[in-house]
């Protein structure tokens, strides 16, 4: 495992009076693709916002190359995707790429918004006004935001639901691409299909870390070799223990 | 704070503006229209047009802004984009500073539409400078902005924003000396209106109507100035990086 580019510790969140990370550490390492899976409501938004520096936390530390989550140093080395896509409907994807570009301080705007349209697949639909779009369209011109600043720590949250399968390996493969490229990439999906995509996972439940290993390691632990049979032992697991 | 980074948000917010054609439409051919409709209301009776008029000139930038503003920032924080964008490098600064400066830019084609009309065609007199009732007018409009932008944290819905419009406005336009001039009010309202900004826009006004000196004027431009700073700072508050 490399260098971890992300370190949590003992992380605690309350919402709305109830606790949705219960002291939760783990570390995300730089040059992989890390999956963080769980059903919906485990907890997996709450702790991408705090590796964004967006959440208010009750306790514990997070730390991202290792400055604290949400420092001004890091503004420009995190790209967040959030999960609803945030995007302006009322633009067009070129002019919605050329803010986000300039807000993340690329140097060569035009030629970044050009290569990062290429990427994910919208090279031709530039002048489209984003409500017009269809709604994993709407999602790529959310994620291309993000990748146009060309950052070294990539949060994604549930980028790839609702697209279409060819659409969704060719993402899980520029996701690796851009972890070959020395990146941190952490991706979350509650669909379980797709943690075998990634180098490691992390599994929460009910804001506790179930799991933190790679693919191969969860399905040797758990005895099956489905991952999906694999989270609901762990899951059961965890239920024992408590 | 980068200057880069602010312009390209006040281009953002002109863009999105530019393509919403209708609401360009409607802020540019509302009030001149207006100005158009009391004119033939109040017909032959030329000195109550100019007296009115001009101090309608000065609260019109400010309800429109006020209500295209509280919407557009109430968008921003309910689509996420607030969020994403408080997670790159752009200051609050750069966001309040970028909305003021396309509101403005808006609100200057506004006034100069509407001005042109009213002192043109319509034949509103007015004995101090155009200069003057213009930058008022303006003054006005990033008034509204800003206390537009500061109400949007309170509303979680569209609706909601434009019900404040009734309950930031209206009671600004009872008491800031437009139907009755302010030292005739009850003590008590007099004090209100002295606290409430847009009256300082009607003094001003009254004053560019009648005289070309520019000492009082000057006064009430600078409380108007004051408010606009007071408003946004309170508007900075409620921009959070950290939320619940």
């Amino acid at each position: 495992m490399s260098v971890p580019a992300i370190v949590v510790q003992d992380l605690v969140v309350d919402r709305g009076g109830r606790s949705v990370l219960r002291d939760l550490s783990c570390q995300v390492p730089a040059g992989q693709v890390t999956g963080l899976l769980g059903p919906s409501g485990s907890g997996k938004t709450t702790l991408l916002r705090c590796l964004v520096g967006v959440q208010r936390v009750r306790s514990g530390h997070v730390t991202v190359a290792g400055l604290p989550a949400g420092d001004r140093a890091l503004r420009t080395r995190v790209g967040y995707v959030t999960q609803e896509p945030s995007v302006y409907a009322d633009l067009s994807v070129r002019d919605n790429l050329r803010y986000f570009a300039v807000l993340a301080g690329t140097a060569q705007v035009a030629r970044s918004v050009d290569e990062t349209l290429v990427t994910v697949g919208l090279a031709d639909r530039g002048g489209d006004r984003v409500g017009r779009l269809s709604g994993g369209e709407h999602a790529r011109v959310s994620l291309a935001c993000a990748l146009v600043g060309a950052p070294d720590v990539f949060v994604l949250d549930e980028p790839t639901v609702g697209l279409d399968p060819v659409l969704r390996r060719d993402l899980w493969r520029l996701f690796h691409e851009l972890a070959d490229h020395g990146a941190t990439v952490l991706v979350s999906s509650h669909v379980m299909d797709e943690a075998a995509r990634c180098d490691r996972l992390l599994l929460l439940r009910e804001g506790r870390l179930v799991a933190d290993d790679t693919p191969a390691a969860i399905r040797e632990a758990t005895g099956t070799a489905d991952l999906e049979e694999a989270f609901l032992r762990l899951a059961e697991g965890q239920e024992a223990e408590l | 704070m980068s200057p880069r980074i602010t312009l390209a948000t006040a281009a953002r917010v002109l863009r999105q503006l530019r393509g919403d054609r209708r609401t360009v439409a409607l802020l540019m051919v509302v009030p001149s229209a207006l100005m158009v409709l009391l004119r033939y209301v109040l017909d032959s009776d030329t000195q109550t047009f100019d007296q009115i008029g001009l101090q309608l000139l000065g609260i019109f930038p400010f309800v429109t802004m006020f209500l295209v503003t509280s919407v557009a920032m109430l968008r921003e924080r309910t689509s996420g984009t607030l969020e994403r964008l408080l997670t790159t490098r752009l200051a609050k600064l750069d966001l309040l500073v970028g909305y003021a400066l396309a509101f403005g830019l808006t609100a200057l084609a506004q006034v100069g539409i509407a001005t042109a009309i009213t002192m043109g065609w319509l034949g509103l007199h007015i004995v101090g400078g155009v200069g003057w009732a213009v930058t008022l007018a303006v003054g006005s409009a990033l008034l509204g902005m800003a206390l537009g932008l500061f109400v949007s944290a309170f509303a979680t819905t569209e609706f909601q924003a434009v019900q404040f419009m009734p309950a930031v406005v209206l009671p600004q336009l009872l008491l800031c000396g437009l139907l009755v001039p302010r030292d005739h009010m009850l003590d008590v309202l007099h004090w209100a209106s002295d606290v409430l900004p847009l009256s300082y826009v009607v003094d001003g006004m009254a004053r560019a109507q009648t005289s070309t000196a520019s000492g009082g004027l000057l006064g009430d431009l600078g409380v108007v100035v004051g408010c606009i700073l007071a408003a946004l700072g309170l508007g900075a508050v409620t921009l959070r990086r950290r939320t619940p």
